[in-house]
């Protein structure tokens, strides 16, 4: 280990002496690294994962994954590029989860807060459980969120769930079948769509693109030679 | 070390450095780190492509290994479609879903495909914003021109000029499906400064920017009731008798069977490359980055251009070995976020473009100013507490929640202790020649997004990515349906598949992989 720069290297005692743990994926006994990955655990089991893989990076929600530790009887969520596995673990990846999705023309909408009562008549039914809450690997207050859309505070819900992945483990657990994060999905997409301010600058730059205010700065730069473009781009900082 | 004994090295020289303004670079300089430190320059990675459009052209020799690729059909395989449409959209994520939108939109039959489900790409892990010129004192000629600067002057000029001057009506039409990005007290949208560039020009959507797009454009192809044939992996496009493209044929993952799909035009929105782990190289990419686009336009004859750059991010995760490869944002930097070599000094101005701090953080690591980890990487500090200590308390929990989340799964708060990096491959800046309609050489295959090739140059700036695909997905998603409007579809045969394993043959048929590649062979096949 570069010697010649030792006070430069962090310890990391389960990178030299990795020790292998016991954990049961989908019900079956491996032997894995301890720490590595629970897609990673996946992989070094041998199992081709096809369907529960996306970005790996913690956004697409692709990977949700039920999980246990060792003897707790608490059934827990995570997202399997994100959770490092530990001695005892047993998880199992979610299936597609068919909760009912409502379609709409976001721009039609006459009245978004009326409307969701009409495209997800559930939404009001909350019997409070906080199922939900405990489900979302995002940490999200999703039992919130619900009774907050069914209430039309629209801008809280849109801000509470900018860190939802959609990866759905919210709506299985739903004891009223609510689908939390399509709920969601929609509030967050009416508040942007009809209640947030137009953006004034961005009307007046396009009108200025079409009325070709930047013409003649166009026509003065494609006309420019390899060596003069070079000297007039070292020139803008 | 104890990690936190090394980190209190950025600690302690928080507040000299502070004070300091690093230049950045003159441009011979500039060339000079480079030429000596990117990766693009280590001749032994690279070698000549031996047959096909760009015989000759050097590229990395894991890629040139692929496009040289046989394909796994067969020629007498039937070719009887099971589906038909005027426009087949192959590819999920960003670029994947503004064509198909705005395809059918324009009222016509359209198919999007893709291998993994839809959405999941590396659209959805875009953080860092989306550049379009809104600001007032900024304009579409100096976002023309910091691009160029960016791509080394090499970027294709009408490609960027069309790319600039339709921001911000794409801009206007994602508020328009609710995309909720950042704004400002007075209501316009807010405008963050990108490494490269010289005004502000970041659309943001907290560090959430990708995922945001991506929950309503994915949201608006259910809703508008899309055909969707999601993990099915393109393995062959089709051609007719004269060469253009009529459609593809795909391997379903779930029951291994071949599906043909016939279809007017043929947009190829597959992404980029990371997976291949080009020098070895981590990455940030998604699963699926393996760039199948490139072999199947290329057996098909289309002309790849600046295949020979990739882009690595200057910070991709170090520590813990968990998320190693995994992006963390320029976002950082953009908020003045120093880099720190074990020695606690800075080292470049940190808003320089993305090739320019890559290369100097591996010039610090490989003249041994680097910080070591016990799996043998290196990397150097990256300074996120200075963010609260700059702009308050909070401010690293409020802008960059994502990561915050991230490296708390791990126990590690990065508005207290700084992050370890070095960097990740993490964009392919060429692939395949498109025109200002997103269309390639071969009539009736377009490509979009990150497989597209010349509007980016050498090398892509920040933020210029989310913008490429919606703006060359709309144009060749609109495009391709009107032409749809006149014309019939063609025959579908592999003859173009016939002529490159001619060709091939003549050249020893070196290679022996079958490509596209699908998905990285991750699974361990021992034990």
């Amino acid at each position: 280990m570069a010697s010649e720069n030792i006070e430069n290297v962090i310890d990391q005692p389960e990178v030299m002496k990795p020790r292998m743990v016991t954990i049961e994926i989908a019900g079956k006994k491996v032997d894995v690294p301890e720490g590595i990955t629970v897609i990673k655990a996946m992989w070094y089991a041998g199992i081709d994962v096809v369907r529960g893989v996306g970005c790996l990076g913690g956004f697409c929600g692709a990977c949700a994954t039920y999980y246990r530790t060792k003897d707790d009887p608490k059934v827990r969520t995570c997202l399997a590029c994100q959770m490092a596995v530990q001695d005892g673990m047993s998880f199992t990846m979610m299936p597609p989860f068919p909760a009912r999705k409502a379609t709409y023309d976001i721009q039609a909408l006459q009245d978004p807060k009326q409307d969701l009562f009409n495209l997800y008549p559930e939404a009001p039914l909350c019997r409070n459980c906080n199922a939900c809450t405990e489900a979302c690997p995002q940490k999200i207050d999703v039992r919130e969120g619900v009774w907050k859309a069914v209430f039309g505070d629209f801008k809280s819900v849109s801000e509470m769930f900018m860190d939802c992945v959609m990866c759905g483990m919210c709506t299985p657990v739903c004891i009223a079948d609510i689908a939390p994060n399509l709920v969601a999905l929609y509030v967050s997409r009416a508040q942007g769509a009809h209640f947030t301010d137009k953006p004034v600058g961005l009307d007046t730059r396009i009108k200025e693109i079409q009325d070709g205010t930047f013409k003649n700065e166009w026509a003065k730069i494609l006309k420019m030679n390899e060596k003069e473009l070079a000297e007039h781009c070292a020139t803008v900082k | 070390m104890d990690i936190h004994a090394l980190q209190q090295i950025v600690h302690q020289t928080r507040d000299a450095r502070r004070k300091q303004t690093i230049p950045k670079f003159s441009p011979t300089d500039r060339d000079h780190l480079i030429h000596k430190y990117h990766p693009d320059f280590r001749a032994s990675a690279y070698r000549p492509i031996k047959f096909g459009p760009n015989e000759g052209d050097k590229t990395v020799v894991e890629l040139a290994t692929l496009l040289e690729g046989d394909s796994s059909i067969q020629d007498n395989v039937d070719l009887t479609p099971q589906y038909s449409c005027d426009v087949l959209v192959i590819g999920g994520g960003g670029a994947g879903c503004a064509a198909a939108l705005h395809a059918h939109h324009a009222g016509v039959k359209t198919i999007l495909a893709t291998k993994l489900r839809l959405g999941d790409s590396n659209s959805v892990m875009a953080q860092g914003g989306m550049q379009i010129s809104v600001a007032p004192e900024d304009s579409p000629v100096t976002h023309f021109i910091d691009t160029l600067k960016g791509g080394h002057m090499e970027n294709d000029h009408t490609l960027l000029k069309v790319m600039v001057e339709d921001g911000p009506s794409i801009a206007k039409w994602l508020l328009e499906l609710g995309v909720l990005f950042d704004r400002q007290a007075d209501g316009n949208l807010h405008v963050k400064k990108g490494g490269g560039s010289s005004k502000p020009r970041l659309l943001t959507c907290s560090d959430y920017t990708g995922l945001e797009i991506m929950r309503v454009l994915k949201d608006e192809v259910i809703n508008q009731k899309i055909q969707l044939l999601e993990f099915a992996a393109a393995i062959e496009l089709l051609s007719d008798n004269d060469g253009n493209c009529t459609g593809a044929i795909f391997k379903d993952l779930d029951n291994h069977r071949q599906v043909v799909v016939a279809a007017k035009s043929v947009i190829l929105a597959t992404g980029g490359i990371g997976r291949l782990h080009i020098q070895g190289f981590p990455t940030s990419n998604h699963y699926g980055a393996t760039g199948d686009g490139l072999c199947l336009a290329y057996r098909m004859g289309a002309k790849l251009a600046h295949v020979d750059t990739f882009q690595y991010h200057p910070s991709g995760a170090v520590y813990p070995e968990q998320l190693i490869g995994a992006l963390v944002t320029e976002g950082i930097r953009s908020e003045g976020g120093h880099l720190v070599n074990a020695k606690g000094e800075r080292f470049v101005n940190e808003l320089d473009t993305r090739d320019v701090v890559s290369s100097s953080i591996i010039r610090e690591c490989e003249e041994g100013r680097g910080i070591r980890t016990m799996s043998g990487r290196v990397g150097v500090w990256l300074d996120t507490p200075l963010l609260d200590a700059e702009h308050g308390p909070g401010t690293v929990e409020k802008h960059f929640p994502a990561m915050m989340m991230q490296f708390e799964r791990f126990g590690i708060n990065i508005s207290k202790d700084p992050v370890l990096i070095y960097p990740t491959l993490h964009y392919q800046n060429g692939g395949v020649k498109i025109d200002t309609n997103s269309e390639t050489n071969v009539k009736n295959l377009f490509v979009a997004g990150e497989a597209s090739g010349g509007l980016h140059g050498r090398n892509r700036l920040m933020g210029n990515s989310l913008l490429d695909l919606m703006v060359f997905g709309k144009r060749s998603g609109l495009t391709a349906a009107s032409r749809a409007k006149s014309m019939k579809q063609g025959a579908l045969t592999l003859k173009h598949l016939q002529q490159f394993r001619t060709i091939a043959k003549k050249h020893g048929n070196a290679s022996g992989v079958i490509s596209p590649m699908i998905l990285p062979a991750y699974t361990r096949k021992v034990g």
